[in-house]
């Protein structure tokens, strides 16, 4: 038989094999993207509105859509799970409620997207009278954001060593303070992290947002920053589509001649949104630690 | 022991809130409070898929005449538009079918605009050689009897067929034509939008769908006459084409103000007789015959 | 009255504690919301999920093990034939099957990360990995639609559109999930059990199989239920590929239903109040239990691997 030498050559080079697989199966999927997509961006098709019957439309509402929806739900988020982290690392007690609270978070994360979606249409489209509108939307969005964040900031804040709280404590600064003058900064980075995870996965959701943004957006005029016009880009009670569920709509309705070229152009853009989302808060987060550990 | 009583204690109260909660529609939706004022220069059209890209292009047209209107169109499906429009979140609600026929739904506070005509035709994989099929033959491979188009002249081939999604718009008009009352189709696949059913029916060998017939273009895909009646425009007038529907905008109470405006622009001739043929769908003022919610031709 | 202004001063709240249970309300009230939120989500789906059989008087063995599914029409007895079957094992097989092929490539990949390769290439892979996370599931699905079901039809036979397509684009789609937390559990193995493997002449395999990956497997099995329970919830790209006819398949080929592609083609089309409405919330009520199930086993896996780790 196979002496452990052989065995361990045989395993290694089949462990070899499995992750050039892989590896082929990602590039082709990264490839087939780029390589249908990337010829069909342009200056034009980023810069220019859809259009609804003709070829050449473009996808400017759509991206602003995209990252507007993106934002907002960031910044209704970020402030609770920046709470309930910050609680759940400094004060939680070891007790029953805890635990729930703590099952609940990890209910949120694992609840289908278009569960979410459904609940949303339900709750907030119909129910709150919000209709179809960026609010609703990124209230779904939230749902997706919330236990990811929640979870990623919380072991950040654990991974900051006690001497710091200590040191606080010494000086006779409360609890609370420590944490958002001393804590905080230094865990930054790493929530910038979990922050753009989370944005990775908002970036892509069409299930949920197709029943809650909805599916088509007005006409915006983008000189118009009056947040109550309906024409208003930055209104958050208009309807908006974003690129995933542009990409779905012009595919499953097809009235638009150049369906393909144009959703084969928003993927890419899309995966190059993700792209320099990652390379941004990488590069955002060096910075800022460098900042706070050589500044003061 | 006591924890086991809090257990069944809190079991038995969350099974008391679930129940209630079932049993009281009132609390999970909304059916009635939304409050929609029509004069308002914000106008909410959801509903039909179907309908969703001819409400969008007539809108843009209004809203180039009408600066300080804004009309958002947005899609769902009919059930969707009816419900919406019945609970008052929107103006119109676009459907697909008579709001008779849908359950749930109080028809008679609704009321219906109807502002095209749209007819259906049976569409084939372009490789098939046949060209022509009998009502019959129709009915009979959406029942599942014909399974093979050697059956029918054809190929030696399997009848892949390609439903459209149960409840949706132009299933309902199909096979209230097609198959008789109460009768069981052929399980096969199904598929929603129009856009995939023609890409699905191009790149499958063997397969029949059916599509309205603005949607029969590109490649791969044809439509078939039906007892060696053509699916066009002329034929629907006259009703000897039997697969057509009305495209409805419903209102909650009667049409006022803006809204009002909107459903008159929609029925004019400008609408009507160059959006509507361009895309396929047939102008209500050419039609000879008329059909009720029941579905009889008059 | 001195010594009892001095008390008084002494035990008095000072600013800095005042400020302290602000901020541990404050960020409690932050907890608490999350809390009410999927409360008011667990009540408001399984509420409505249950109306089909409090309101509309169906038998849930019959909607459970019924494997006719036509919401619009009735049997011989008047009864709606709204069997959920169908629908359910086909989530099911769909679901376990490709985390089932998803499982050995990921941890594979992550032992090839973690313990094989050089840190140029793990760290190429890995950032692919993490853009993959990213993509939309609506390309996953159009990439099925014009790779994969051309694919399978050509070379199986079929309309291509089934079983088949729908596990290999969600393995497709769960193989970075799977990865990149399998990457993690690795990672948390501790570096001294690889040395003393090392130091007692295991080969990197003998370390890898007997070592890492037994300290790891908590991990990993998180991992794959994680995977699982991404799949079963996911909705557009499965809806693309797998047919949708809500039949129990026959073979791999054919056309099947998940619970998730009935209830996006078909929630649209019905009305609310109606029953074919119901039990569309009903299907939504079992992928959230199915849901909760997963989050049940994870945690049971979690508590299992803390107790090993602490002997």
């Amino acid at each position: 038989m196979f002496n452990s030498k052989q065995i361990n050559k045989l395993a290694i080079s089949f462990i070899y094999a499995i992750a050039i697989i892989v590896a082929l199966i990602l590039l082709f999927l990264v490839s087939n993207i780029l390589i249908n997509g990337i010829p069909e961006i342009s200056w034009k098709f980023i810069a220019s509105p859809s259009k609804t019957f003709e070829a050449g439309g473009g996808i400017s509402v759509q991206l602003f859509n995209t990252i507007y929806l993106l934002i907002l739900s960031m910044i209704i988020s970020i402030p609770i799970a920046l709470g309930a982290a910050i609680y759940l690392n400094e004060y939680a007690p070891k007790n029953d409620f805890i635990s729930v609270l703590k099952t609940a978070i990890e209910v949120l994360s694992s609840l289908p997207s278009i569960v979410v979606g459904l609940f949303g249409f339900m709750f907030f489209v119909l129910k709150f009278n919000f209709g179809f509108s960026i609010l609703s939307g990124s209230i779904a969005l939230t749902f997706f954001n919330l236990p990811l964040l929640t979870r990623s900031i919380e072991n950040s804040l654990a991974a900051i060593p006690n001497l710091q709280r200590e040191a606080g404590a010494a000086l006779g600064i409360s609890r609370f303070e420590t944490v958002i003058h001393v804590i905080l900064p230094a865990a930054l980075p790493s929530i910038i992290t979990g922050i753009v995870l989370a944005s990775g996965r908002v970036l892509g959701e069409a299930a949920a947002l197709i029943f809650t943004a909805g599916q088509s957006s007005p006409n915006l005029d983008w000189l118009n920053l009056n947040p109550f016009s309906p024409h208003s880009p930055i209104n958050p009670m208009r309807p908006a589509e974003t690129l995933a569920v542009h990409i779905w709509k012009i595919n499953s309705e097809a009235t638009i001649p150049d369906a393909t070229k144009i959703s084969a152009g928003s993927s890419a853009v899309l995966l190059i949104l993700v792209f320099i989302f990652n390379f941004l808060a990488r590069y955002l987060g060096n910075k800022i630690y460098k900042k706070m550990t050589a500044g003061k | 022991m006591k924890k086991t009583l809090i257990k069944i204690v809190s079991f038995i109260v969350i099974a008391i809130f679930l129940f209630y909660g079932s049993t009281h529609r009132e609390i999970t939706s909304n059916l009635n409070n939304g409050k929609i004022n029509e004069n308002e220069n914000n106008i909410l059209i959801v509903g039909s898929t179907a309908l969703q890209p001819l409400a969008e292009r007539a809108a843009d047209y209004f809203q180039n005449e009408n600066p300080k209107i804004i009309i958002n169109v947005q899609g769902g499906g009919s059930g969707a538009g009816l419900t919406q429009v019945q609970a008052g979140s929107v103006q119109i609600g676009n459907s697909d079918v008579f709001a008779e026929q849908k359950d749930g739904i109080d028809a008679k506070k609704l009321v219906d605009h109807k502002v095209a005509v749209v007819g259906f035709t049976p569409v084939v994989n372009n490789k098939i050689k046949i060209a022509n099929l009998s009502m019959q033959q129709l009915h009979d491979i959406f029942t599942g009897k014909i399974t093979n188009w050697k059956e029918l002249g054809g190929n030696d081939q399997p009848i892949v067929v390609i439903n459209r999604a149960s409840g949706s718009g132009s299933r309902t008009v199909f096979e209230s034509i097609v198959l008789q009352k109460g009768e069981n189709v052929l399980k096969s696949q199904e598929q929603d939008s129009n856009g995939t059913v023609r890409r699905i029916v191009a790149s499958t060998p063997g397969s029949i769908s059916y599509l309205g017939f603005g949607e029969v273009y590109g490649k791969g895909i044809k439509s078939l006459t039906i007892d060696h009646t053509k699916p066009i425009a002329s034929n629907v007038e006259n009703n000897n084409w039997k697969i057509w529907a009305y495209e409805h905008m419903y209102t909650k109470g009667k049409a006022k103000g803006n809204v009002k405006k909107f459903i008159d622009f929609f029925l004019s001739k400008n609408v009507q007789k160059t959006i509507l043929s361009k895309m396929g769908y047939i102008p209500l003022k050419d039609m000879e015959v008329e059909k009720n919610a029941e579905g009889i031709v008059q | 009255m001195e010594q009892n202004e001095l008390f008084k001063q002494l035990t008095k709240k000072s600013v800095a504690s005042k400020k302290d249970i602000f901020g541990k309300y404050l960020s409690l009230s932050a907890l608490i919301l999350i809390g009410i939120t999927v409360v008011a989500i667990l009540f408001f789906v399984i509420s409505r999920g249950l109306t089909t059989f409090t309101l509309d008087k169906i038998n849930p063995f019959r909607f459970l093990f019924g494997t006719d599914w036509q919401p619009n029409n009735v049997d011989k007895n008047n009864n709606p034939l709204v069997g959920a079957l169908p629908m359910i094992f086909g989530s099911f097989v769909i679901t376990l099957l490709s985390a089932l092929v998803a499982a050995p490539f990921a941890i594979g990949t992550a032992i090839f990360m973690t313990e094989v390769s050089n840190q140029r290439g793990a760290k190429i892979m890995q950032s692919v990995i993490e853009l993959l996370v990213g993509i939309p599931s609506v390309v996953y699905g159009f990439i099925g639609l014009t790779v994969i079901v051309p694919f399978v039809r050509n070379t199986f036979g079929g309309s291509g559109f089934g079983i088949l397509s729908g596990i290999i684009v969600l393995f497709v789609m769960i193989l970075p999930t799977i990865t990149s937390m399998s990457i993690d559990a690795l990672n948390n193995v501790p570096k001294i059990y690889r040395e003393s493997a090392y130091s007692i002449g295991a080969t990197p395999w003998q370390t890898i199989y007997k070592v890492v990956l037994r300290s790891a497997i908590p991990g990993i099995l998180t991992a794959i239920v994680f995977g699982l329970s991404r799949a079963f919830g996911e909705a557009l790209a499965v809806q693309m590929v797998v047919g949708n006819s809500p039949v129990i398949p026959q073979n791999a080929l054919s056309p099947a239903a998940t619970l998730t592609s009935v209830l996006t083609q078909g929630i649209g089309n019905t009305t609310e109040g109606s029953l074919q409405n119901d039990v569309l919330w009903s299907l939504a009520m079992i992928l959230l239990l199915m849901s909760l199930v997963f989050n049940l086993i994870i945690r049971k896996i979690g508590k299992k691997g803390e107790m090993k780790n602490n002997v």
